[in-house]
């Protein structure tokens, strides 16, 4: 954890502990997530990774039963406590689910909900909005002469490009990818992956995933986590070629998990 | 390998199924014999009955020519009063139960006294309304009809709205509020949207529910033999001419009552063609 100290950390994780009810899903996380980077967390099932991803947008707070205890900085703003309103906290921190989650509307009114929550645009320049936020996901050239059409009638890799366009279009910081590509053919995961790619030079990124190939590829930091403990974090490069802690050597060796 | 087949349970087993499955074909056909017999009855009775004189005229004395023509507008008129005012209410409710109050112990509550609501029988529903509208204001109206309508409506369309709503994966939601928007929003411009043609669904059926209430009626109207629209005052309906025309010594009375018997029939299977056409586009 020492070799990482130059970068401006844009959200920022200490002490973290997570419950679920009475079952506690994370221990004592303490993490940088660091502007403009791409940072994965890697782990085995219920190791709590989605947990925390779900605690960096707050939306965990939609159910009366789960709560996070600790600290959670955004630019060095506490947003775990207090008066932090959560919409605009999402508004600025959003999220790209497992399963693709069209909204039961049109491709254009997808990408114009979250636009028009926070903006009131005239009609020309939204329709430059979503045009744009649909070339950025890489979706526009698919869909740009059915626009009217159902969000529920693309493919599920379109649908995945169609939720990343929804979140680009409202201008967040911050995109927390939760297995994005779990659900999708490798043709849909590859063009995601470049998507990624191409995405952090404007956002943060956070990416859980199950597949290490993945991680690896698209990440410039790592994050492994056992049991909801957070084992090491890194250099990718140095995570996947020299881990320090014995865990995470033999979880990416695939020894187990 | 093949496998030993033991020859006496498989063949009693095979028996044991013959013989359910005769069972249950049998009280199925029973059962569809007595519906296809009052169908048959009905539209037999029910079309020599009907005539235009039916839609333009008014109920008659006994002897008389006449239609239902107050009748039907009464109760097309009570019916949308009642639909009106209950489905608003309706949805309200069983979006507060499947949303907002959806971990509260008031939603447990609320569930709980909606299902005896709606497993009420119309008649108390009746006498409620008589005691606090038709007792009060000393007359019996068509808006104590509508308001008694209104009590069966509401527990119909909360169930089929909190229903419809739970079937609305929590991923949706999840998604719209990591967009950042407000509950409301989430509410008005994706779940309910997700939910829309089951929702639809259940106000039609809680219209096909009430166009045959008659003991409610009975109590908070009563009748009227003539062309009104002051609801104020007793108007006619389908339900209770049926009734009354059909408990007389009257011949033409009765033709009348099947006429206004085979009109109800009609109106609510439309409604559950409707509501079937609706749930299956819901499924696709």
């Amino acid at each position: 954890m020492d070799a990482v100290v130059t970068e401006k950390a844009k959200l920022s994780v200490k002490n973290l502990n997570f419950f679920y009810g009475s079952f506690q899903g994370l221990k004592n996380v303490s993490v940088p997530l660091y502007d403009r980077k791409v940072t994965a967390f890697i782990g085995p099932s219920g190791c709590g990774k989605s947990t925390l991803l779900r605690v960096l947008n707050r939306i965990y707070m939609l159910y009366p039963n789960q709560r996070a205890e600790g600290e959670v900085t955004l630019d060095g703003e506490d947003i775990l406590h207090g008066k932090q309103d959560l919409n605009l906290l999402r508004a600025r921190v959003g999220m790209v689910f497992q399963k693709p989650t069209p909204f039961p509307m049109t491709i254009y009114d997808n990408i114009a909900f979250g636009i028009k929550l926070y903006e009131r645009l005239p009609r020309s320049e939204l329709d430059g909005r979503v045009e744009d936020a649909l070339q950025r996901a890489a979706l526009w050239g698919e869909v740009k002469d059915k626009l009217k059409e159902s969000g529920l009638s693309l493919s599920g890799g379109q649908q995945q490009r169609l939720c990343i366009a929804r979140t680009v279009a409202t201008r967040p910081e911050v995109i927390l990818f939760d297995e994005p590509c779990s659900a999708l053919d490798p043709i849909s995961t590859a063009k995601i992956e470049e998507l990624i790619d191409e995405l952090v030079k404007d956002y943060t990124i956070v990416i859980v995933t199950h597949n290490m190939q993945q991680a690896s590829r698209t990440s410039d930091y790592t994050a492994f986590m056992y049991l909801g403990e957070l084992i090491e974090f890194g250099d990718t490069e140095k995570i996947f070629t020299a881990p320090t802690n014995k865990k995470t050597e033999q979880y990416i060796t695939g020894r187990f998990g | 390998m093949t496998i030993a087949i033991n020859k006496r349970i498989y063949h009693g087993r095979k028996r044991a199924n013959g013989v359910f499955l005769t069972l249950s074909t049998l009280a199925a056909g029973f059962g569809l014999v007595w519906l296809a017999l009052i169908l048959y009855s009905l539209f037999y009775n029910g079309f020599s009955g009907l005539s235009l004189k039916v839609f333009t005229e008014m109920t008659p004395p006994p002897g008389q020519d006449g239609g239902l023509a107050n009748a039907i507008f009464g109760s097309v008129v009570m019916s949308l009063l009642a639909v009106f005012a209950g489905t608003p209410i309706g949805i309200m409710a069983g979006t507060y139960l499947a949303e907002y109050g959806r971990y509260s112990w008031l939603s447990d509550t609320v569930r709980f006294i909606n299902d005896i609501l709606l497993s009420a029988p119309s008649i108390l529903i009746g006498l409620f309304i008589y005691v606090i509208v038709v007792a009060t204001t000393h007359t019996f109206s068509g808006w104590a009809g509508a308001a008694a309508l209104t009590v069966i409506v509401i527990p119909v369309v909360v169930r089929t709205t909190e229903n419809m709503l739970l079937l609305v994966p929590n991923g949706l939601r999840e998604a719209a509020a990591a967009m950042g928007a407000p509950r409301a929003t989430v509410i008005q411009s994706v779940t309910w949207r997700a939910a829309r043609a089951g929702m639809v669904t259940g106000v039609l059926l809680a219209i096909a529910r009430i166009s045959g209430e008659t003991a409610p009626l009975l109590l908070t109207v009563l009748s009227n033999q003539f062309w009104s629209t002051h609801l104020g005052g007793p108007i006619a309906s389908l339900p209770v001419m049926i009734f009354n025309f059909a408990m007389s010594p009257y011949e033409d009375w009765h033709k009348l009552a099947w006429a206004g018997a085979l009109l109800i029939t009609i109106a609510v299977l439309t409604l559950s063609i409707i509501a079937r056409i609706l749930e299956s586009s819901r499924k696709n």
